[in-house]
C-alpha cells in the first residue's frame, strides 16, 4: 500500500494526470470514434464500397489535386477515404468489442469453475490455457480464419477462442483467493450451493478484473483484427476494415499516395491508443478500492 | 435415559486425519473425540491453536478440506447420522439446523451486497423466500440483535458498519433458520474487549430466547467461565477433561486442564508472575508417543510414555483421559 501511495502521491507530471478524475483525452477519442461508427450510415459523404474510376487516388483536399468532395482523398479505385474511414471505425468497434466480451464471458466463466471447483476441472482448464498461451496469438488466429474462412462473425468467434485464456488465467487467480475469504466459507456454512455461490459470491467479485482486463485486450483485439484483415484471413473485401485498408494502400505507399496507409494506421493507432489508456487508467483507479474492500 | 434425555447432537469416536498428497505423512487433528450436547446448553471447547478445536468443528458440518478424512467416528443429530448422509442433504441441515459463526467479522461478509441480502440469503436458500420477502425478515432478524435503526441498516453494506455491528451482523445470519445448534468458533477474538462482553451477552439473550444449543469454541477460559454450561478441554487432538463448568474450574483433574486455569492472569493475586506451561504444543504430525501431554507434564508418570490414557469418569459428566485417575 505505501509503495503504491508513495508512487501516486509523487510530485510529478504523471501523478497528478493519474490522480486527477477522468482520463478526457482517450475517453473523447473513443467516443467520438464509437459515435462515428454508430451513425456511420447517416455520416458518409459517399458509399464506402463503390468508388469512381475516374476519380482514383485523388490527394486530400489541402493537398495540390485535392477536391472538397473528397477530403481525404480516394483509394486506388476511387473509393472516398473518409468515408470508408468511418464505415472502418464500426468494423473496428463491433469486432472489437463483441470479441473481447465473447472473449471474457467464456474465459471469466471457466476462470471460475477452475478456480472454484479445483481437481480435475482446474488441472483441465488451466493445461488447455498453457498450451494456448505457448502458441502465438497472430499465427493461431491465421491458423483458425484459414479453416473456417473469413468473415466478421468468423473473426470474432476466432479472437474469442484466441484471447479467452487471458481471462481464464486472471479470473482463476482472483477465484483462488476469494473462495479463501470467510464470506464465501459463511455461505458454504449457510448452506449455499456450490452454484449458489459462484453465481452471487465469485461472479460479481470478480467482474472489476475481468472489466479492466477487457478494456486492455480491446487495444489488442483490435491490432489483431486490423492485422487479419491486412494478411487477407480477416474481414473479407469490399467491406471497409481498417487493416484491409492498410494493406490495400500499401502499394500505393511507394507512389507517394501516403494518406491510404497512414490514415487508417492514425486511426488503428489512436483508438487502440485509447483503449490501453482508459484500461490502464481503469486498472490503477479500482486497484486499491479492491484492496481495500 | 429417558427421552427427553436424548442429547441433540452425540459425537462418539469422531477422529479426523489429514493426508499429505502421497499419502505418507498423517496429521492427526482429531483423534477419538466424543461429547453430546443437549438442547439449550452450551459447551465450550477450550484449547490451544493447533489442539483441533476448528477441525472438530468443521468435522461435525463435513466442511473439511479436501486433504482432511473422517477416518472413524459417527455424529448423530437428532437421531440422524450425519457422517453418511448424501451432501444435498448435508446442505439442507448446515444453515439451517445447525448454523456456524466464523472468527472474522470484518471478512464474513461480502462487500458487493447489502446487509439486507445478506442476512436473507439463508432464508432464500433453505426456505425459497421471496427477496422482499427475505428483507423483511433481514430487518426484523436486525432488530432481535439489537442493531439500531434496522430499517436503515439493512440498505447499509458492510463497509459502511463497525466491527461490532458487523459481527452482530454475522450473527443475525446464523440464526436466520432457527437453527438447533449454532457452533461459534472464536467469534469474539477480532473485537475489542467491551464489544466481546456485548457480543457475548446478545449471543446468550438469542441462545435463551431461540432455545438454541451452543458449541463454543475458543481458547478463552475467561469467556468459557461466563457462556458455558459444560466444558471440553482439548490437547493435541483429544479431550483431556471434560465436564460442567463449575467442576472444571473448581477441581481441575487432568494437569493440562490445571495448568490452563493457572495461566489466567487474576485480579487482586498478589503472587507475582503468570505460571506458564512448559515446552511447546507439540507438532500434531509427529505426536508423542503415549499421552500426548506428558513432555510438559509436571506429573507425568512412567506409563504416560508409552500408553495412551483412556477416559475416565471423574463423577457423572466429568471425565479425564490421565493415568493419575486410572
Amino acid at each position: 500500500m505505501s509503495a503504491r501511495a508513495a508512487v501516486l502521491a509523487f510530485p510529478g507530471r504523471l501523478a497528478s494526470f493519474r490522480r486527477e478524475g477522468w482520463p478526457m483525452v482517450p475517453i473523447t477519442i473513443l467516443a467520438v470514434l464509437a459515435l462515428l461508427a454508430i451513425f456511420a450510415d447517416v455520416i458518409v459523404p459517399h458509399d464506402p464500397q463503390v468508388g469512381l474510376l475516374g476519380e482514383r487516388f485523388r490527394p486530400p483536399a489541402w493537398q495540390q489535386g485535392g477536391s472538397a468532395a473528397h477530403l481525404l482523398g480516394t483509394d486506388h479505385v476511387g473509393r472516398d477515404v473518409l468515408s470508408r474511414l468511418i464505415f472502418g471505425a464500426r468494423v473496428s468497434m463491433v469486432v472489437g468489442f463483441t470479441a473481447v466480451i465473447f472473449a471474457g464471458v467464456v474465459g471469466t466463466v471457466l476462470g471460475i469453475l477452475a478456480g472454484y471447483l479445483g481437481g480435475w476441472v482446474d488441472q483441465v482448464i488451466m493445461r488447455v490455457t498453457d498450451a494456448w498461451l505457448a502458441l502465438p496469438a497472430l499465427t493461431f488466429a491465421i491458423f483458425l480464419a484459414a479453416i473456417v474462412g473469413p468473415s466478421e462473425m468468423n473473426i470474432v468467434i476466432i479472437l474469442g477462442i484466441v484471447y479467452w485464456t487471458r481471462y481464464a488465467r486472471v479470473v482463476r487467480g482472483e477465484v483462488l483467493s476469494l473462495k479463501e475469504r470467510d464470506y464465501v466459507r459463511l455461505a458454504i456454512v449457510a448452506g449455499c450451493s456450490k452454484r449458489t455461490i459462484m453465481r452471487r459470491h465469485i461472479l460479481p467479485n470478480v467482474v472489476n478484473s475481468a472489466i479492466v482486463l477487457a478494456t486492455l485486450m480491446l487495444g489488442v483485439v483490435i491490432v489483431t483484427e486490423a492485422a487479419l484483415s491486412f494478411l487477407g484471413v480477416g474481414v473479407p473485401p469490399p467491406k471497409p476494415a481498417w487493416g484491409l485498408m492498410l494493406a490495400d494502400g500499401k502499394k500505393g505507399l511507394m507512389a507517394g499516395y501516403w494518406w491510404l496507409t497512414v490514415l487508417p494506421g492514425i486511426c488503428i493507432m489512436l483508438m487502440v491508443l485509447s483503449a490501453n489508456l482508459i484500461g490502464d487508467w481503469l486498472r490503477v483507479k479500482l486497484d486499491p478500492q479492491l484492496r481495500q474492500l | 435415559m429417558n427421552e427427553r434425555d436424548t442429547p441433540l447432537l452425540d459425537v462418539r469416536g469422531l477422529t479426523t486425519h489429514y493426508v499429505s498428497a502421497r499419502g505418507t505423512r498423517v496429521t492427526r487433528a482429531v483423534e477419538d473425540v466424543s461429547f453430546t450436547l443437549r438442547d439449550g446448553e452450551t459447551l465450550g471447547i477450550v484449547g490451544e491453536s493447533g489442539s483441533g478445536k476448528s477441525t472438530l468443528a468443521l468435522s461435525l458440518l463435513r466442511l473439511l478440506p479436501p486433504a482432511a478424512r473422517i477416518v472413524a467416528g459417527a455424529v448423530r443429530f437428532e437421531g440422524e447420522d450425519l457422517l453418511n448422509k448424501p451432501e444435498s442433504e448435508m446442505r439442507r441441515i448446515r444453515g439451517k439446523r445447525i448454523a456456524m459463526i466464523l472468527q472474522d467479522p470484518m471478512a464474513s461478509l461480502n462487500p458487493l451486497f447489502t446487509v439486507g441480502d445478506q442476512v436473507g440469503e439463508p432464508l432464500r436458500v433453505h426456505e425459497g423466500a421471496t427477496r422482499r420477502g427475505a428483507w423483511n425478515r433481514a430487518r426484523e432478524l436486525l432488530g432481535a440483535v439489537r442493531i439500531s435503526a434496522p430499517a436503515t441498516r439493512v440498505r447499509n453494506y458492510p463497509h459502511e458498519l463497525s466491527g461490532g455491528m458487523r459481527q452482530r451482523i454475522v450473527g443475525a445470519i446464523a440464526i436466520s433458520c432457527g437453527p438447533r445448534v449454532l457452533i461459534a468458533d472464536e467469534p469474539t477474538t477480532s473485537l475489542d474487549v467491551t464489544i466481546q462482553a456485548q457480543y457475548l451477552s446478545l449471543l446468550r439473550e438469542l441462545q435463551r430466547a431461540q432455545g438454541l444449543a451452543m458449541i463454543f469454541i475458543t481458547h478463552n477460559l475467561g469467556i468459557v467461565a461466563r457462556m458455558c454450561d459444560a466444558v471440553a478441554v482439548m490437547y493435541a487432538g483429544r479431550i483431556v477433561e471434560a465436564g460442567p463448568v463449575r467442576r472444571i474450574f473448581g477441581a481441575p483433574q487432568h494437569p493440562y486442564t490445571r495448568a490452563l486455569i493457572e495461566s489466567i492472569p487474576r485480579l487482586g493475586e498478589a503472587n507475582g508472575r503468570l505460571t506458564a506451561i512448559e515446552g511447546q504444543p507439540p507438532d500434531p504430525a509427529a505426536l508423542p508417543t503415549g499421552c500426548a501431554f506428558h513432555p510438559r507434564c509436571p506429573q507425568r508418570l512412567e506409563r504416560c510414555a508409552t500408553e495412551v490414557p483412556h477416559d475416565t469418569a471423574i463423577a457423572t459428566d466429568h471425565r479425564t483421559a490421565c493415568w493419575l485417575h486410572p
